[in-house]
């Protein structure tokens, strides 16, 4: 596997401006200005652009209610997600979906989505219209280890099986739902075998290691384009906040998360790979960290000062026609 | 007597049922919360923390944390229910009954008539509902009047901590199916609330004002804000009666008429979206039943018929306030 300078840039800054957006947005929802539920994606953004890079605009993504890395993977505008998640008239959504539901239909993202469980369909469908058109697209579903368990995956995986549709099933196990443990939660402990029980071959990789996820999903991704039917993917690893803002989290050990910050941290491991492969340098990589920084800085400025929806936005966009 | 919030009355309602009847038993997703973590186990005490403490007092033989799997365990509390516990499933929000629904409305619902009055199912499913805390579309939702809809389904709307843990009560030892709404905007409101045990008994409206130029029906929070606009109200010399149905299913619709036939107006309070809602039924009910006795058109306060939005300027336009529900009374009573 072979990744160019460009495409390392590449997943370095993405991956970067998740985690600082993801800071950012932790920050500002202590102050009191960030309204309703958020759920950060800290810690797993190896899992969205790992997978994402193997991705272009024929193709479609579905989410969860821990979405905003997903988005940035699919190229969501940043300005326009965080002036969404304010509830901003020109956010992505207009300020009527808010973090838990942040979409770009054109650009391939479908939606975050507020019911757990509620995106396997979804990809199941974006995967039938790809397939039907014949436009080579191929739809992936990131859901999470609580989502394994909901009737609606389980029936997208066997739906997607028998029609063998280009669908991706990326179960994103950061070992909780909500304050549940996941390794109590997955009945047979063994979601690959769970798969492969719905003839759908799968591996499982270390979502601390960007490389291991690239390559797992390119593979996938490459035999889904060559008409191979349906893939599943299980990624480990954990979430640096809590459940939603606001969650204490003390049904983790003490320490849990500073351990896999200090020592397992997706971006730390990608830097120090490709510094001490020679690949990048470091000073290259302080540079994209202050440019997404700055970037950052100025989309929650420009999210503050934005407009609110107007009052008569309350009653559109609710049919095409009525 | 105490002050206690909405929430420390479900708790306290939930212990004490737990307590009296070894049969009663708790399903939800982080209703103790921890399981299988190496943490804190009662950590969450669910999304609220309503049912916190019940699992070191009662244990995981009678707390079931749950896979988030809402067909598996809202169906399974019905099929305890009917196999001698008296299951209590939290719905965590109820806009999720989309995923579990036939549990609900083809299976608990339905048991003892299709079976020919052999089966009993009593099982309750708590869930919480309604906007105000710019949950967006798909957290927000009322959805009271889909149940109300299904014959078989008791529906339950408590308006206060003090009708919450008397209505709770009952409903655990009512021998339906009920599905219990808790506002997530009431959570911290408080009221006198009685430590000990006691029922309010379901399909029993409160009456919690009464006035005799108008009766105002309303749903849930809504019974607070109509309250504030009443008293509002009487400050302009315009009297109003405010009742709480306290449960859309059973409805309580003498003490709704009776009212009527002294007023001659009724302004109905609903927030669920306006098409086939509980005021709607209401209305229909009234306008055939006390016809004659009506002075002036009925009248409805709801949201529009919309999803509910996230941008708080929105979801405060959405939601009826006190402010819009005196300006219909107003008109009503002005009407000529
Ligand atoms: C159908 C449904 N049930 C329950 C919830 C409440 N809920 C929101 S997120 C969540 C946990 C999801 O866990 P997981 O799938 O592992 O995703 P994670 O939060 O870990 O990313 C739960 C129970 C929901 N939104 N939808
Ligand atoms: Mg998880």
């Amino acid at each position: 596997m072979q990744l160019s300078r460009d495409d390392l840039t590449n997943a370095y800054t993405k991956m970067r401006t998740i985690r600082v957006f993801e800071e950012r947005v932790h920050k500002e929802f202590a102050t009191g200005q960030i309204p309703g539920f958020v759920h950060l994606y800290a810690g797993e953004e190896a899992s969205a652009i790992g997978v994402c890079m193997q991705l272009n605009g024929v193709d479609y993504i579905t989410s969860t209610h821990r979405g905003h890395g997903h988005c940035i993977g699919k190229g969501c505008d940043v300005g326009g997600m965080m002036k969404e998640i304010y509830g901003r008239q020109d956010g992505l959504c207009k300020g009527k979906g808010g973090s838990m539901h942040i979409a770009d239909v054109s650009k391939g993202m479908l939606g975050a989505n507020g019911i757990v469980g509620g995106g396997p369909p979804l990809a199941c469908g974006a995967a039938l219209a790809a397939k039907q058109r014949k436009t080579g697209g191929v739809a992936v579903a990131f859901f999470g280890d609580g989502a394994f368990n909901q009737g609606t995956t389980l029936e997208a995986m066997n739906f997607a099986s028998v029609y063998q549709l280009p669908v991706f099933f990326v179960l994103e196990d950061n070992g909780y739902a909500e304050s549940t443990s996941s390794d109590w939660s997955i009945g047979g402990h063994n979601p690959v075998l769970r798969a492969r029980g719905f003839g759908i071959p799968g591996e499982r990789v270390d979502g601390h290691d960007f490389f291991a996820v690239y390559r797992a999903a390119k593979e996938a991704i490459d035999r889904i384009r060559e008409g191979g039917g349906p893939q599943f993917l299980h990624i480990e690893f954990t979430r640096y906040y809590g459940h939603f803002e606001g969650d204490a989290m003390t049904y983790r050990p003490p320490g849990e998360v500073t351990e896999e910050r200090n020592f397992l941290d997706c971006l730390s491991f990608f830097r120090a790979r490709v510094t001490s492969g020679g690949l990048l340098e470091n000073n290259a990589l302080d540079q994209i960290d202050r440019n997404i920084t700055q970037l950052i800085d100025k989309t929650v400025a420009d999210a503050k000062a934005a407009a609110p929806p107007q009052a008569s936005e309350l009653t559109t966009d609710v049919y095409q026609s009525y | 007597m105490s002050k206690k919030s909405f929430r420390q009355a479900l708790n306290e309602a939930m212990r004490q049922e737990m307590e009296r009847d070894p049969t009663v038993i708790m399903m939800g997703e982080d209703i103790a919360g921890g399981m299988g973590a190496k943490g804190e186990q009662d950590a969450w005490g669910d999304v609220l923390g309503a049912s916190k403490g019940l699992l070191p007092k009662f244990g995981r033989e009678r707390i079931y944390d749950t896979p988030i799997s809402e067909s598996a365990f809202i169906g399974a509390a019905a099929g305890a229910a009917i196999n001698g516990l008296r299951p209590v499933a939290q719905l965590m929000f109820v806009d999720f009954f989309g995923v579990c629904g036939d549990q609900i409305i083809n299976q608990m619902a339905k048991f003892r008539y299709m079976f020919g009055g052999k089966a009993t199912t009593p099982v309750v499913i708590r869930t919480l509902f309604g906007a105000g805390l710019r949950a967006a579309s798909q957290h927000s939702q009322c959805l009271y009047p889909v149940f109300t809809h299904i014959p078989g389904l008791k529906v339950v709307i408590p308006s206060s901590p003090y009708e919450a843990k008397g209505l709770m009560i009952q409903s655990i030892r009512d021998d339906d199916p009920v599905i219990f709404f808790e506002h997530k905007a009431m959570y911290a409101d408080t009221d006198e609330v009685p430590d000990e045990s006691y029922t309010i008994p379901l399909g029993k409206a409160n009456v919690s004002r009464r006035g005799t130029d108008v009766t105002i029906v309303a749903i849930g929070r809504m019974v607070k804000f109509s309250i504030q606009a009443a008293e509002a109200l009487a400050k302009e010399n315009i009297k109003c009666t405010v009742i709480d149905p306290r449960t859309t299913s059973p409805l309580d619709t003498a003490t709704i008429l009776e009212s009527v036939a002294q007023t001659g107006r009724l302004v109905i309070v609903d927030e669920a979206s306006p098409r086939c809602n509980v005021a709607t039924d209401i209305s229909a009910m009234v306008a055939q039943s006390a016809f004659k006795s009506l002075k002036a058109p009925i009248r409805m306060v709801t949201p529009p018929h919309t999803p509910v939005p996230f941008a708080g300027e929105l979801e405060d336009l959405y939601v009826p306030n006190p402010a819009r529900i005196q300006a219909v009374v107003s008109e009503v009573v002005r009407y000529h």
